[in-house]
């Protein structure tokens, strides 16, 4: 009994109380809070609250940029994964520790960037918008922030897989007759399928609840560019607190979705690593 | 192929992750070091900046504390519920920013639970009356911080700790030490890099929050401004010069998240070697693992 084992240590119920007396302030009253408040809605007042023509056209935005933003997060993110694992290049480390910079930048400094980079006179801007390619103050910008934002969950996901990844397994392949293109598409893919669903389904949760990078790049005009916790905030400056409530609810439901789908895919990627 | 790739991911970095960084300090640097100074030691962007110190001064601390207890019954105790305990603790990173702000305003706002009672109240010192204020004022602020970075400390502790073992410290408490001796001179010093690295996470997304804590600030400048939000106000200032001196607040957090990055990869090396070497004392015949202790993710 593992139990008995471990009791030789002191300190259980001084640390453990110190645990359960933080989790219960920091978190779970103010969930609570939240909770008790969304029950006190009618299912009909609820409804309509988070249903109406602005929410939607906020989720329609949220989601679909989310989308393609854990999209690019994956085509780029197992590209630099792959490169970074498999290949040995000058630059290598330097390149592999700045992966990580989307998640220690604030996001406000991320948001404000990023806008100046796209506008008119910024250094990308100035090449793109002559073009048609606008990313400042649209959609498009609301993807692009998004994909910075949620740049590292796909990369740091796979690393460690294609880490693991056995050579042999490919070399089979290869002694076998398999082109490179086969060895890939019917080897290596497969493998690291579970893997990319799972940072495409961390990226993507990130993105939906991302605020601050947005704010900045987006035009955050009703209908087209709001985003689901920009909304929040106006309702919120509206003094229109139900409102707020409503749709943060359907965020969290969200959000908890996500949850229980990234533990199902991690459990489903950690059977093919051992 | 093997070029072709590498140029594509390079190029990928390069545009999508070191040209905004760059890109900060052109802009902040932009209109000449003067106006750079001017644009930091503007009253409101100080006191932006003292907040800030102050906010991470007092939620890093207490986010250290529990982290060090969670870990500590987490990884050195079983328990029933072990697994929904760790789903809790984590839970502050599935939920926005924005949705972590207003669960604040829905306890301590005027329309809150307590927020009418604590209008009633205040506080009594030395015979004067002291409203408390807590939404629109600094404990918001700091509520709504040391609850988006709740997980980070814990959640870098506890793999570490369970790696660890519980041996070294029996044999500790059996030679006579007593808990906190244990603790001070066999745990802490074998989890120390991964307690830092937690510290370092926290401290650096305490100082860059800005959706949670833009919810309970009220955005009063000059006194419930911290530097995220400083740096938005001059955003959307519009009066010349505002666009730099946004740019010229970011910097420093641009720089605070370079700082950390630094400091994290030396971390991970640290730690990667030491494992190496604890590796070959206890195994020299095996060969040493590759493995990392610490995770290197921060969401």
């Amino acid at each position: 009994m593992p139990a008995r084992k471990f009791n030789a240590l002191p300190g259980f119920g001084l640390t453990m109380g110190v645990t359960a007396f933080f989790l219960t302030v920091m978190v779970l009253i103010p969930f609570a809070g939240l909770v008790i408040r969304a029950c006190g809605l009618s299912w009909h007042d609820f409804w309509k609250l988070a249903t109406n023509a602005r929410a939607l056209a906020a989720y329609k935005l949220t989601f679909s940029a989310s989308c393609f933003a854990a999209i690019a997060n994956v085509i780029f993110g197992t590209l630099v994964a792959w490169v970074l694992v498999r290949y040995e290049f000058p630059g290598r480390r330097f390149i592999d520790a700045m992966v990580d910079f989307p998640f220690a930048l604030p996001t406000a400094v991320a948001g404000l960037t990023l806008a100046n980079l796209f506008t008119e006179n910024g250094w990308l801007g100035k090449f793109l918008v002559p073009l048609g390619i606008k990313g400042a103050f649209t959609p498009l910008g609301v993807v692009i922030a998004l994909t910075f934002v949620g740049m590292p969950f796909v990369v740091r996901t796979l690393q460690p897989v294609l880490e693991h990844l056995e050579r042999e397994v490919e070399e089979a392949a290869a002694t076998l007759g398999a082109g490179r293109m086969r060895t890939f598409v019917s080897v290596i893919a497969p493998t690291l399928l579970p893997s990319i669903l799972t940072g495409f389904a961390l990226a993507f949760a990130r993105a939906i609840g991302e605020y601050g990078s947005v704010v900045f790049i987006s035009s955050n005009k009703p209908f087209g560019g709001e985003i689901a916790p920009f909304l929040i905030m106006m309702r919120l400056e509206q003094y229109d607190y139900t409102g707020a409530i409503a749709l943060a609810v359907v965020l969290l439901v969200f959000s908890f979705i996500l949850l229980g789908i990234i533990n199902v895919l991690e459990q489903w990627a950690s059977h093919f690593q051992s | 192929m093997k070029w072709v790739l590498i140029t594509i991911a390079l190029a990928f970095c390069m545009v999508f992750l070191l040209l905004p960084l760059v890109n900060v300090f052109a802009q902040a640097f932009g209109q000449g070091l003067k106006a750079y100074l001017n644009a930091l030691t503007d009253p409101d962007s100080w006191a932006a900046i003292r907040l800030t110190l102050i906010v991470a001064a007092i939620s890093v601390p207490l986010n250290v504390i529990f982290g060090v207890c969670a870990a500590w019954a987490i990884a050195k105790f079983n328990f029933r519920g072990k697994s929904l305990l760790i789903t809790l603790i984590d839970l502050p990173f599935s939920v926005s920013p924005v949705v972590a702000g207003l669960m604040f305003v829905v306890l301590f706002g005027m329309n809150g639970f307590m927020g009418p009672w604590l209008q009633e109240h205040p506080l009594h010192l030395f015979g004067k009356e002291y409203p408390i204020k807590i939404i629109f004022a600094v404990p918001g602020i700091v509520l709504a911080t040391m609850f988006v970075t709740f997980p980070f400390v814990a959640r870098e502790l506890i793999p570490v700790m369970q790696a660890t073992g519980t041996e070294q410290e029996q044999a500790a408490l059996t030679l006579g030490a007593s808990g906190w001796t244990t603790f001070w001179h066999v745990t802490l010093p074998s989890v120390k890099w991964g307690l830092i690295y937690g510290i370092i996470l926290c401290n650096a997304r305490a100082m860059g929050e800005f959706g949670a804590v833009s919810v309970v600030s009220g955005h009063i400048i000059g006194r419930t401004e911290t530097m995220p939000l400083r740096v938005q106000s001059l955003y959307e200032g519009g009066s010349v010069g505002s666009g730099a001196a946004a740019f010229a607040v970011a910097s420093l957090l641009a720089l605070l998240a370079l700082i950390t990055l630094g400091l994290k990869t030396f971390l991970e090396w640290k730690q990667a070697r030491e494992f190496e070497h604890a590796q070959q004392a206890i195994m020299p015949e095996k060969e040493a693992g590759t493995e990392f202790l610490v995770q290197k993710d921060f969401r």
